[in-house]
């Protein structure tokens, strides 16, 4: 009998560079308080963001995406060609199909990488990494560039309370590939479908195609459900990341959760009793929540200000719409 | 174990002090959480979870809005421990 022959594993992967991308606008709280009834002084002390940043009509998820992807092969020495796979995870590509990722593929010059997306929302970058790890550490790809990307201000109602006035635009993107020494701690994820109303679309596109008077959809969120859970619920999730990593708080120097909400960051700082010296991410004073995009543009922003530095050991945390969560830990390129 | 109202009430008022930063004495039966002690709803399921752990109960998210006041609070988590 011929035995198969299966993929060569890699014992190690590790990010091997980042880039990111933002929307080249500043929007001011001042900019969307009226239709919401609301305040510059209340929206920063509901949520820390003092502006956010949202792309022109002129780019898309896309364009976004193929800017930080760019930024990132360069920075790991790389071209599209050494690239095996293309993840993207986003909610704001506007075609059901095909995949942002294999447009992008082709942009970046890795056709015939293997591309597909991944619907995780703001999970959706750590969900990523997760697999990037796992296909590099298998042998089913020796290169994976994965993509947080959104241009959220396409989904968003100027009059909803509830979230519209959080969320920004941009793309984050990482190279992930095989490594000499352990660069990305196991994946602790999962999902809670029973509260998937918790973080919603108003409605579905065959209920908008059959009564147009019900408009475009849009996001909304139950505030405070969400709040209860992100900041309660997934800090023991953070905590098995630190736990599975072989690592306790205070081998941590980095810590990035999902840039949702700042009052959600600090919970999630004390629930999981970091140290002070531990530097937290805190992009979303003046970048807004992007979802996807919101880990890998956080952490390069430290990255880049000098904040963290190459070989820090970072905790990062993704959480959102599902409910869906992943965590782990890494070393940072 | 079942607590007495007024454990509870005083379990509460910690609870709440650590929170906002309010002294436990301003944390009477007949205050408004959110008119009187200018607690927003992202500090009340804050201070709903820590109950939650302190007294053994569980507060459904669709139920705190009717916790309109500290007493309102006392009761629901002294019947939901009975």
């Amino acid at each position: 009998m011929t035995l198969l022959q299966q993929s060569e594993p890699t014992r190690y992967s590790r990010i091997l560079a980042m880039g990111a991308e933002r929307g080249e606008n500043v929007v001011t709280n001042d900019d969307i308080a009226g239709p919401i009834d609301s305040s510059d002084e209340w929206i920063q002390q509901r949520t820390g963001i003092v502006t956010r940043r949202r792309a022109g009509a002129d780019r898309d998820v896309l364009d976004l995406s193929e800017a930080a992807a760019r930024k990132a092969l360069d920075a790991a020495g790389l071209t599209g060609a050494d690239i095996d796979a293309v993840i993207v995870s986003t909610i704001t590509h506007m075609h059901m199909t095909p995949s942002a990722a294999s447009i992008l593929a082709d942009r970046l010059g890795a056709t015939p990488a293997a591309a597909f997306d991944i619907s995780a929302a703001c999970a959706g970058y750590t969900y990523g990494i997760g697999q990037a790890d796992a296909l590099v550490r298998a042998g089913l790809a020796r290169n994976v560039l994965v993509i947080g990307a959104e241009k959220l201000s396409e989904i968003i109602d100027p009059t909803d309370r509830s979230i519209s006035f959080l969320l920004g635009d941009g793309a984050g993107a990482a190279v992930v590939g095989p490594s000499d020494t352990p660069g990305i701690g196991p994946t602790v994820w999962g999902s809670d479908g029973s509260k998937h109303t918790a973080i919603r679309q108003t409605h579905s596109w065959q209920e908008w195609r059959e009564d147009s008077s019900l408009g475009w959809p849009t996001l909304r969120q139950d505030g405070p459900t969400v709040f209860k859970w992100a900041s309660f619920q997934m800090a023991p999730i953070a905590a098995k990341a630190m736990a599975d990593a072989g690592v306790a708080p205070e081998d941590i120097q980095v810590f990035v959760p999902h840039q949702a909400n700042m009052r959600i960051i600090d919970q999630l700082v004390k629930q999981l009793k970091l140290p002070e010296s531990v530097v937290v991410a805190r992009d979303i004073a003046d970048t807004g929540n992007t979802s996807a995009a919101s880990i890998p543009l956080a952490t390069v922003r430290l990255l880049e200000e000098g904040q963290a530095t190459s070989g820090d050991i970072a905790l990062q945390i993704g959480f959102g719409a599902g409910l869906v969560y992943a965590a782990q830990v890494i070393v940072l390129p | 174990m079942a607590n007495t109202e007024q454990e509870i009430l005083t379990g509460l008022a910690e609870i709440v002090a650590e929170e906002t930063g309010l002294d436990t004495a301003d944390v009477a039966l007949e205050k408004s959480f959110t008119d009187d002690l200018d607690i927003d709803s992202l500090s009340m399921m804050t201070i709903v979870t820590h109950a939650e752990d302190k007294f053994g109960v569980r507060i459904p998210d669709e139920e705190v809005k009717n916790l309109a006041t500290v007493g309102d609070a006392v009761s629901y988590i002294k019947g939901a421990q009975d």
